[in-house]
This record gives C-alpha cells, sequence and structure tokens, in this order.
C-alpha cells in the first residue's frame, strides 16, 4: 500500500441556517478552503469523492448529479460515498484508499449538510408499518442505550454535563463551530430543558448547515508540499446490523473491532499513551466516555473517570474534540469528515486557538445509523 | 404510506437572481468561460469550476431541440393533458432547458418548432413561474413587469406514497396481532427469538421457520422519556418509549408505557400490554395501545442485561 497524506482541510462557519448559499455554494466555500490549504488548484485534483447523510434529509436524491460542477467533477471520476453519520469519515478512507492504491495521485474528499432545509428528526423517525410510530429521532433512539451505560458503568450523572462544559468551551476556540459557548457552566447545563430523558438539551449536539473537505495525495504530493502534512498511518471501517440479539449498543462490536485493527495497524500499543489529540464522534455528551471504553482508552464501564478527571480537556492526558467537536457543530454528513480533518489539524499544527500543543499523532473517528457504521483514522506528523 | 415535506431552499446569489428574474418574468441565463450562455443559470463553470456571475436575459422564445410525447401526464407534472416533453433552447442561450409544450396533439410536435414561454398567472419567484411552453402563433407572452421584492428562498413540497410489501414472516406477524397474538421466530441454528420475526437470523444468516407465540407481558430494559415536540409526531409528549423484552424473547421491541407516571418508570420494571377494544384491531401493531405496569416484583439486572 502506498503512502498517504492530507495536504490541506477546508470547512465552512457551520450554522443553524446558511440561508446566504445555496448546497452547492456551501461545498465550494469549503473546498476553495481546503485547496487554498493545499496549495493546490483544480489541476491538480484527479477524483472526487462526496459524502452526505440520508437524502430525505434535504428531499434531493442524489445531489451529487446537479452538484457535479461546483463539486469540479467535470472530466473526472466522482464517487459517492454512503454510511448514515459516519460517512464524512467513511468518505475519507474511500479518498484515501484511491490514493493508497495507486490509483489516483491527489483526491477532494468533501461532505455536507444543509439541516436547515428539512427536519432530520422528521425524517429520522418515519417507520415501516411493522413497528411502533415512537420514534423521536437520533434522541429518542440514543436515550435509552446512554441510560443503559448510566446504569452498567455507575458513572454519577454530572459527567454528561461535564462533557457538555468542556465541549462548548473548546468549541469557543473555534472560528468555525455553530455553538461558541465561553460562559457554559455545569449549573446551567443542568438547569437546561430535558429534551429526551436522561438527555438534556445541553448535552445535545445542534442541527447545522455545514460542509468540509480534505486533499489527499500521494507520497509525491505530500514532499512537493511546502508546508506539513499530515501522514495517514492507518484506518479502519467496520459494520454491524442495528438490531440483532445480543447486539450490546454501549459497547458495539464492530466499533471495537475496528479500533483493534486501527491501533494494530498504526503500530499503536497504549492509545492512551501515544494519540496526542482525538476527534471522537459525539453527538451526545454522554457517548464520550462511551466511545473511550469502545475505543480501548480505557477498560469497560471506566471511561467516565477519564472524563471526570478532567483528562480529557484540551490540556489533559488525552484531548477528546478541542475543536468542540459534533456538540459545537452538526452538519452530519460532514460531522464525521470534520472530526477527520480536525485531527489533520492537529498534527498539521494549524487548528489554531484550539490546538493541543505538541500534538504528533491524533485519532479522527465516526459512526453512524444506530452504532451501525464505525470509521477512524490515525494520522501523524511524521510518516510511518 | 405516505410523507411528505415541504422543504426550504436556500438560492445563493446565482439561483436567487434567476428566481427573482421569473418572478419579473423574465429568464436568465449565465456566460461559461468559454462564452456559452447555459439557461437555466449554474453556479459553477462547468470547464474551470469557477462562480459564474454574468447572467443575460434570454428568450421568452426559444426552439425545440428534441421532444417526446406524453399522452398521460403524472399528478404534479406542468399539464394535466397530454403535452410535449421537449429540450428547448432558448433564443440568447447555447443550451436547452426540459419543460413542457402544450401543442394539444403530438402531430403538433416536431424538431425545430418555435414556442414561447407561458408564464404562470400570479409568479412568485420559483421554477413553476414558467407554467409551460405554447407553439408560437396566438398572443405574446406576458409582458415583463419591475418591482419584486429580491427572491432568496424557495419552497418545494415532496410527498412520496408508496406500498410497503410485507414479507412472508412480517405478513404472519401482522395478521397474528389481528388475532390478538405475537409471532415471533426461533433461530434454529443459535436459538434466539426474534420478534417481529425477521426471516432469516443476523447473526447465524439461515432462514427462520420455527414461530413462537410469545406471551404480552416483559420486562423494561432501558427506556427514554421523550419531552421533545417534533414534526409528524404522533403521539404527544412527554412520554415513555421503552424496550420491552417480551418474556421468552431475545430482542427487545420499542413501545410505549403509560398507567404510571413517567418518572415512575425504570429499568426492570414488569409490564402487560394493554390491547384496544378487539373490534378496533387491525394487522398492525397498534393493537396493543401501549404497555403498562404489571404489578410484578421488578425483573433483576442480570436477566436482562444481555438484552439491552
Amino acid at each position: 500500500m502506498n503512502r498517504a497524506a492530507v495536504l490541506g482541510t477546508g470547512q465552512t462557519e457551520h450554522r443553524t441556517r446558511r440561508t446566504d448559499v445555496s448546497m452547492a455554494g456551501l461545498c465550494r466555500e469549503a473546498i476553495d478552503r481546503a485547496l487554498a490549504d493545499a496549495g493546490t488548484d483544480w489541476s491538480d485534483v484527479d477524483a472526487v469523492v462526496l459524502g452526505k447523510a440520508p437524502d430525505l434529509f434535504e428531499g434531493v436524491m442524489m445531489p451529487e448529479l446537479f452538484l457535479a460542477d461546483a463539486l469540479g467533477a467535470t472530466g473526472r471520476p466522482l464517487l459517492r460515498v454512503h454510511t448514515a453519520g459516519s460517512v464524512g469519515g467513511s468518505t475519507a478512507i474511500v479518498a484515501s484508499q484511491l490514493v493508497q492504491a495507486g490509483v489516483h495521485r491527489r483526491v477532494l474528499a468533501v461532505a455536507f449538510e444543509k439541516q436547515s432545509e428539512s427536519n432530520a428528526m422528521w425524517a429520522l423517525s418515519i417507520q415501516p408499518p411493522f413497528t411502533m410510530p415512537v420514534g423521536a429521532g437520533a434522541g429518542g433512539y440514543f436515550a435509552p442505550h446512554i441510560r443503559s451505560y448510566i446504569r452498567r458503568s455507575g458513572a454519577p450523572p454530572h459527567v454528561g454535563a461535564m462533557v457538555a462544559v468542556k465541549d462548548r468551551r473548546n468549541g469557543a476556540l473555534n472560528p468555525y463551530a455553530h455553538l461558541r459557548q465561553p460562559d457554559i457552566t455545569l449549573e446551567s447545563v443542568n438547569a437546561s430543558p430535558m429534551l429526551w430523558d436522561p438527555i438534556r438539551y445541553d448535552e445535545t449536539c445542534p442541527s447545522s448547515d455545514g460542509a468540509c473537505a480534505i486533499v489527499i495525495g500521494d507520497e509525491a504530493a505530500a514532499e512537493a508540499s511546502d508546508r506539513q502534512v499530515a501522514w495517514i498511518h492507518a484506518t479502519a471501517m467496520r459494520t454491524e446490523p442495528t438490531y440483532f440479539a445480543g447486539k450490546d449498543h454501549v459497547n458495539p462490536r464492530a466499533g471495537y473491532e475496528a479500533s483493534r485493527a486501527l491501533w494494530r495497524a498504526a503500530g499503536i500499543i497504549d492509545p492512551l499513551e501515544q494519540i496526542d489529540a482525538a476527534e471522537i464522534y459525539v453527538p451526545f455528551s454522554w457517548f464520550e466516555p462511551m466511545w473511550l471504553e469502545n475505543l480501548g482508552f480505557a477498560a469497560p464501564g471506566e471511561g467516565w473517570k477519564l472524563t471526570e478527571a478532567g483528562e480529557t480537556g484540551i490540556d489533559g492526558a488525552l484531548p477528546v474534540n478541542p475543536s468542540g467537536g459534533v456538540m459545537c457543530s452538526n452538519p452530519i454528513g460532514a460531522s464525521g469528515l470534520l472530526r477527520f480533518a480536525e485531527a489533520a489539524m492537529q498534527v498539521m499544527g494549524r487548528a489554531g486557538e484550539h490546538q493541543v500543543e505538541g500534538a504528533r499523532t491524533a485519532l479522527g473517528h465516526a459512526y453512524g445509523g444506530g452504532s451501525q457504521f464505525f470509521a477512524m483514522w490515525v494520522v501523524g506528523t511524521a510518516p510511518v | 404510506m405516505e410523507i411528505g415535506f415541504d422543504y426550504t431552499r436556500s438560492l445563493g446569489p446565482v439561483l436567487s437572481r434567476f428566481m427573482t428574474a421569473l418572478a419579473e418574468r423574465r429568464i436568465l441565463g449565465c456566460r461559461g468561460s468559454d462564452g456559452r450562455v447555459h439557461a437555466p443559470p449554474l453556479e459553477y463553470d462547468p470547464v474551470t469550476y469557477a462562480p459564474l456571475t454574468e447572467l443575460v436575459e434570454v428568450g421568452p422564445a426559444g426552439t425545440v431541440v428534441t421532444w417526446t410525447w406524453l399522452d398521460r401526464p403524472l399528478d404534479g407534472q406542468p399539464l394535466d393533458r397530454p403535452f410535449g416533453w421537449a429540450l428547448i433552447r432558448l433564443d440568447g442561450a447555447d443550451t436547452a432547458m426540459l419543460h413542457a409544450v402544450d401543442a394539444g396533439t403530438k402531430d403538433q410536435m416536431r424538431t425545430g418548432m418555435r414556442v414561447q414561454v407561458r408564464w404562470a398567472p400570479e409568479p412568485v419567484g420559483h421554477i413553476r413561474d414558467v407554467a409551460c411552453f405554447e407553439p408560437i402563433g396566438g398572443a405574446a407572452p406576458a409582458s415583463p413587469r419591475s418591482g419584486v421584492d429580491p427572491v432568496t428562498m424557495v419552497t418545494t413540497p415532496i410527498h412520496l406514497r408508496y406500498r410497503h410489501t410485507t414479507s412472508i414472516e412480517e405478513s404472519r406477524y401482522l395478521r397474528g396481532l389481528a388475532e390478538g397474538k405475537l409471532i415471533g421466530q426461533r433461530c434454529p441454528a443459535c436459538g434466539k427469538v426474534y420478534v417481529p420475526p425477521r426471516g432469516a437470523c443476523p447473526t447465524c444468516g439461515v432462514p427462520t421457520v420455527d414461530d413462537v407465540e410469545l406471551p404480552d407481558r416483559g420486562t423494561v430494559t432501558t427506556f427514554c422519556v421523550v419531552n421533545v415536540p417534533f414534526p409528524g409526531q404522533r403521539i404527544p409528549p412527554p412520554y415513555v418509549v421503552a424496550y420491552v423484552l417480551l418474556d421468552g424473547a431475545d430482542i427487545p421491541m420499542q413501545h410505549l408505557i403509560l398507567g404510571c407516571r413517567p418518572d415512575e418508570v425504570r429499568m426492570g420494571m414488569r409490564v402487560a400490554a394493554v390491547w384496544r377494544p378487539r373490534e378496533q384491531w387491525g394487522t398492525t401493531p397498534q393493537n396493543i395501545d401501549h404497555f403498562q405496569p404489571s404489578g410484578e416484583p421488578d425483573a433483576p439486572f442480570d436477566s436482562y442485561a444481555q438484552h439491552l
């Protein structure tokens, strides 16, 4: 397998409603920034990979068709990737594999969501006739599993609020973040309305319009760059059914196996020690301790202790979501690519005010569906 | 089944000018880097990918480049009587747009025929302001107007109507419900009981053929209290959505818990189904109106810990 690296990243200003742009304009805002960050232009792009979450979110079937001009896909291969909420991560991995396989030298990966065109809770609550119509969006889906986590781990109830405070304060350091709340406190989180008990309003991601783009290049392209690149050390994807007898929603097997494959491929023995920054897909604050366990940063039932001890803060042993993460910006289809891009930005030293000092190895992570699809990568300052 | 939503589109600078012009009964195209005029306008150049900003007026007449005839229009199409679908190159444009031609009969349609726009009676700044095209010869198109406010958003209602064809197993499950029974299936390999039945075990990948009738009582494994309203919601909040593990099943099903306060629901609570009156039963899971506490002692955590 050939070496590949992230040459540049770009993202939009994420907001509740980006009514100043069309879907095409939203994508281009991210793409133009990524090309500029990579120091390249359209003439160097060999292929385009687009990711976005279910088409019902915007009501446009196969948006890649009408977006082809805006994505610069005319005369080039264009692939659409589709793995629900993890799609941004899968998009980055598909793009990196096109380079690692030697098919292309430079590939543009783009992901977007324009949630304001519709209502994701509506789109996620349409059920077939053989189930009760009790669905209540992603929050209604995941809240019972968070309750299971709290029961199984014995985590104290304030851990969810602690993650919310940390992520929203981190988001205040990120100029692109949708929610920037430097003054948020445990008290204000606990005073916010209970939406899907046990998930409070402030423990929930926002609904955002936004896009993200990255340029991935081969070794020659990376070495030709006069800026620091993010070398892709390893990628992993795993899938499991949404529902089956014995499915563990708290510690899904697909996520467990993907992470172990990832660490093995990246030569990482002790992830807590060797990963300098992690961008983990946390749409509801309680998912931070759950995924810390699923990824192997902590033993089952122990993840909340890292959070409670402050170790996931920006100056902790394992800074988690220094960008503010999904808790601050959630353009669903782009959210996974943002995690991957933010991991790259950390090892490129281009994360601005939310830069983790000395970050050389970082994790990007995404999951989607009913904890069904998992995608992750490790990127580093130096090649392996 | 029927689902639908009124999607709201933000147009961005180019399409905003295009829609605003439609409200004025004018059609705009845009000039690309190679000098060609694209109509409708593109936001980005297909050759250089650069943003396009030079908009030029085209039409209101044009030439049919190619066409087909539609005898039986569908709901939502531009006309409710037979019409021609045509690619029409508007005067001043280098590309063609697809639209309906109200030609009356098929023998009135031909490649190269001249057509003109027929405006909707009250243009609002939407693609539907172009009602259709018609052969040139009658009255000229309605004149442009001015003083229109910029159009930055359009609403596009989208509706899907579809039939769900049930599998053999779903059909048996739904027919069982109509008789007040809960029918699951056991996997011959791992022995796990699935309700609703699926016809195949997702873990073992083998067909499931052994039907199992399950009781209408079970254990709440975990749950959430829904306090948030949203479009299309079928039950007014607050309500408890629980995973109920029917006795003898290996996978819980989601259902409503009523008959107690939401804060009294707990993991391990024993519940029983409350059926609607028999005369209201159909082939639907809604024959069970909800579950309510059965009054039995709570199930121990270990008895359902593997079924969360």
